[in-house]
């Protein structure tokens, strides 16, 4: 869905953008990369990163290429006057960057992170105010969408500040989203984008933006690292989340062409579980040694220091233990402070057996279900092993190269084999991480007697994603490889059965597709043979379901049966027929169609079948909780 | 290292007493070795803002942002001085013009104080009574003062070697070198190039990419008071 192909009209449409902006939206940080492009001629590329400024403490601005993802609310008596200033206004209506994270690991109940996690999470109304979500009542809360917008305003005037001559509405914006984003989540990250005056950003999913960077960063030598027939499984671990996709190289035209054949499921697990589980691993060991219970900061404290201890341990083959040290907070820095030290073989056991086991390519995550009522936070990954959520990954794609041509596997395979590996993501700079990862995928082809994959070596992995996305646009006036694929799931709504009433029992439900897999941008499909009778005025509801596996199903296909693991119901939609020349109460006989837009998201719309009138079909706006 | 001299020791006690010593040692030197480091940089950061301001009234160009650190160049001069306090003085000498001898505005100094204190709890550790404490306490204390202090001295400035050569190998020094780069010291005779021995590498600043302050910011604050509710 989102490698968008800029149709035709857009092409020769004049554009006065000279650059192209990459913003990657992370859920831990955001970075913008941007390109000349005002001449595309010109071969060579020079790809710049912005420095964007940004508080790191009350009445400190400091520039960094990175802008955390974060929003704190202040209290009105936290901060004096005239400290918290921005280069471009005297009065930010949100602290967001390196401050934010910084005075909200003091203060937690103030402090909004991975808003970008709650787009994409189903239950949740994303424009209601409702994080941060452990905060008090007087606190005043803003939703995962505003804080979304929040970022982007912060990154918008930066730019602003830096190109007042080129502003940021009159370039070209490219957006990274996960893979793994439902249309609701896309739709909202569009929205967000549009509300900053940003409405002509396309999106890009992240693992395709990694591989745009590696192909930039290669100079046009990756057609020698790559060859018709080779599947690329892209491995992006950041701090919140995990994401998974498969792109084939095939032929197209004679020349190499790329085809994104499959993504993951939205793994809420990363490189902020790795410290935590490390941080706890000493919390246990300082305990047991007779220390007293652990407050909040010193295991936040431990987290911290875990972290930079696990890097050096993951790197540094000479260091078998690494002594932390949690200092007093207050002014006496000796005395007081907690000893302790972290060695090879914890992190050896809690990193790489906890997260990235030796399991065989059949097991899967253990998914129990969740116990009672959630509570209203963000639904984490179960299991913590990433090897396990791969194996399943590949596994359930089996078949994604099944409409490939050129690409082939053995007969015998239980999973699909990749034959090459591009890892992103900061968790991923250590070797022994990839090493890892690299020694339990090998085993899984070696015991199915393929051939070993190989590693897609260069990128930049805190920077990678944004840099695509930059480069992505380049790529869209013409110059370069773009990646096919088209949307990564099929969508089905769900509509009852006309089987006669069973007293007691549920009325069935059918799934009908709605948009196929797939489906590129700019094309529409409709249903013209499903017609619905809806009343002017009133609401109506459809359940909503994706399948990232059923690629056969076309527009209108009815499925009566499936598996459970097919098909994944998302956040229901929403028709309302508005009364304009209507009579309240009438029956409209409508049929629905769907469009893949430019910037690619999905829009789903009725159709009267009388006077062809088109209502938009909404996601998701009101949670029904 | 050196424990061949003394032959009526308790061996069993020397591996604890050896270590404890050299840690404690170790600390001091970093910790003064630090002080005197940063000293340095307030000082030349006070240099360079005073050569800036001088420049700024003649009209060429100034450079902004990134300092490359030169000194305004002089006359060839070399005069063997021990304490930097002193080539502060010396440096003013040659202008006909009035001497004006620069006041360093103390925001950068404070600024710096404040990083240090944030990042590597400086001014706790130079505040405190070691005596009070046991030399596994304060290396402890020391290895988060110091992890710290390599962690902002790196992000903030862009330090490298006066000299690539290798401590202790022949250096030839040939006519017109910059005096405030490489010191003479010893046997100074006779004309350049001069021929000798690197006892010190040397470091110079090449980039110096500190904060920048909001108007209402209180830069004498460097470690607000911290209240828990």
């Amino acid at each position: 869905m989102s490698h968008l192909d800029f149709s035709g009209i857009n092409q020769n449409k004049q554009s006065m953008a000279k650059f192209s902006i990459g913003i990657d939206l992370g859920t831990t940080h955001s970075v913008l990369s941007y390109v000349d492009i005002s001449e595309p001629d010109n071969d060579e590329i020079i790809q710049k990163v912005l420095q964007i400024p940004q508080l790191i403490a009350p009445g400190i601005i400091e520039e960094k290429a990175q802008l955390p993802s974060f929003l704190y609310q202040a209290h009105p008596s936290e901060l004096a006057d005239g400290e918290v200033v921005l280069p471009w206004t005297h009065q930010p209506q949100f602290l967001v960057g390196e401050i934010a994270r910084h005075l909200g690991s003091k203060t937690p109940i103030r402090l909004v992170s991975s808003a970008k996690s709650w787009l994409c999470h189903a239950g949740v109304d994303c424009k209601e105010p409702i994080l941060p979500s452990e905060a008090p009542d007087e606190v005043e809360k803003v939703s995962p969408f505003q804080a979304s917008v929040a970022y982007l305003e912060h990154l918008s005037a930066a730019w602003n500040k830096q190109y007042p001559e080129h502003p940021i509405t009159e370039q070209e914006i490219t957006l990274t989203i996960p893979a793994s984003f439902d249309p609701a989540a896309r739709e909202l990250t569009a929205e967000a984008a549009h509300q900053v005056g940003l409405g002509k950003a396309v999106l890009l999913e992240e693992p395709q933006a990694a591989l745009y960077s590696w192909i930039e960063k290669s100079e046009g030598d990756w057609r020698n690292h790559a060859s018709v027939g080779d599947i690329i499984l892209v491995i992006d671990v950041g701090g919140g989340t995990t994401d998974l996709s498969l792109i084939a190289v095939t032929e197209q035209e004679g020349n190499l062409g790329l085809s994104r054949i499959a993504v993951g499921n939205h793994i809420l697990l990363g490189g902020d579980n790795m410290d935590l589980a490390l941080a706890y691993t000493l919390k246990a060991k300082l305990e047991k040694e007779g220390n007293q219970r652990l407050a909040a900061w010193q295991i936040q404290a431990l987290t911290h220091a875990c972290r930079s201890a696990k890097e050096t341990l993951l790197s540094d083959d000479d260091a078998d233990n690494i002594a932390i040290v949690v200092p007093n907070r207050g002014s006496s820095l000796i005395g007081g402070t907690l000893r302790t030290e972290l060695t090879r073989d914890e992190v050896n056991s809690v990193l790489l057996e906890g997260f990235l086991p030796e399991v065989s390519s059949h097991d899967h995550p253990n998914e129990s279900p969740r116990a009672g009522l959630r509570s209203k936070g963000l639904p984490y990954a179960q299991d913590a092993g990433i090897t396990r959520h791969l194996a399943a990954f590949l596994s359930r794609q089996l078949n994604a190269i099944n409409n490939i041509e050129g690409v082939n596997l053995p007969e015998n395979a239980s999973f699909i084999h990749p034959s090459a590996v591009l890892f992103n993501g900061g968790v991923l700079k250590s070797e022994r991480i990839t090493n890892r990862l690299m020694s339990v995928l090998n085993g899984w082809l070696r015991a199915e007697q393929a051939p070993e994959a190989r590693l897609l070596s260069g990128l930049d992995l805190d920077l990678a994603v944004a840099r695509g996305a930059a480069y992505y646009g380049y790529v869209r006036k013409g110059n370069g490889v773009r990646i096919k694929g088209g949307t990564a799931a099929a969508y089905y709504v769900g509509v009852e059965s006309s089987m006669p009433a069973v007293p007691g029992m549920v009325p069935e439900i059918q799934a009908l597709c709605i948009a196929p897999f797939g489906m590129e941008e700019g094309s529409t499909a409709e249903l013209a043979g499903d017609e619905f009778g809806l009343i002017v005025g009133e609401p109506v509801r459809f359940r909503f379901f994706g399948s990232k596996t059923r690629r056969e199903d076309v527009a209108g296909t009815r499925l009566e049966y499936w598996q459970d693991d097919e098909l994944e119901e998302l956040n229901e939609i929403e028709i309302t027929l508005s009364d304009e020349g209507y009579k309240v109460g009438e029956v409209i006989s409508v049929h629905l169609s769907s469009l893949i837009t430019e910037s690619g998201t999905l829009e789903l719309q009725a159709i009267s079948n009388q006077n062809n009138q088109h209502w938009k079909i909404e996601f998701d706006v009101h949670s029904d909780e | 290292m050196m424990n061949n001299t003394e032959f009526n020791i308790d061996l069993n006690l020397i591996p604890t007493t050896f270590d404890a010593v050299h840690a404690y040692l170790a600390a001091t030197v970093f910790g003064l070795a630090l002080t005197v480091i940063i000293l340095l940089f307030v000082l030349l950061l006070s240099m360079l803002r005073n050569a800036k301001k001088a420049k700024q009234t003649k009209p060429t160009d100034n450079k902004e942002q990134a300092i490359s650190v030169s000194i305004p160049k002089r006359e060839p001069e070399v005069k063997i001085v021990e304490k930097i306090v002193e080539v502060e003085k010396i440096v003013q000498l040659p202008a006909p013009e009035p001497i004006i001898l620069k006041e360093s505005t103390p925001d950068a100094a404070l600024q710096l104080l404040n990083l240090l204190q944030t990042d590597a709890r400086f001014i706790d550790f130079i505040k405190e009574d070691m005596s009070a404490h046991s030399d596994a306490d304060i290396g402890a204390a020391a290895r988060v003062m110091l992890t710290g202090c390599h962690k902002t001295i790196n992000q903030h400035f862009d330090i490298s070697a006066v000299r690539s050569e290798e401590e202790g190998s022949p250096v030839t020094l040939n006519e017109g070198f910059n005096a405030a780069e490489v010191r003479l010291t010893g046997n100074i005779v006779g004309e350049a190039p001069f021929k000798g021995t690197l006892i010190h590498k040397g470091w110079k600043v090449t980039k110096v990419k500190l904060p920048k302050l909001t108007e209402g910011h209180q830069a004498e604050v460097i470690a607000a008071a911290q209240v828990e509710l």
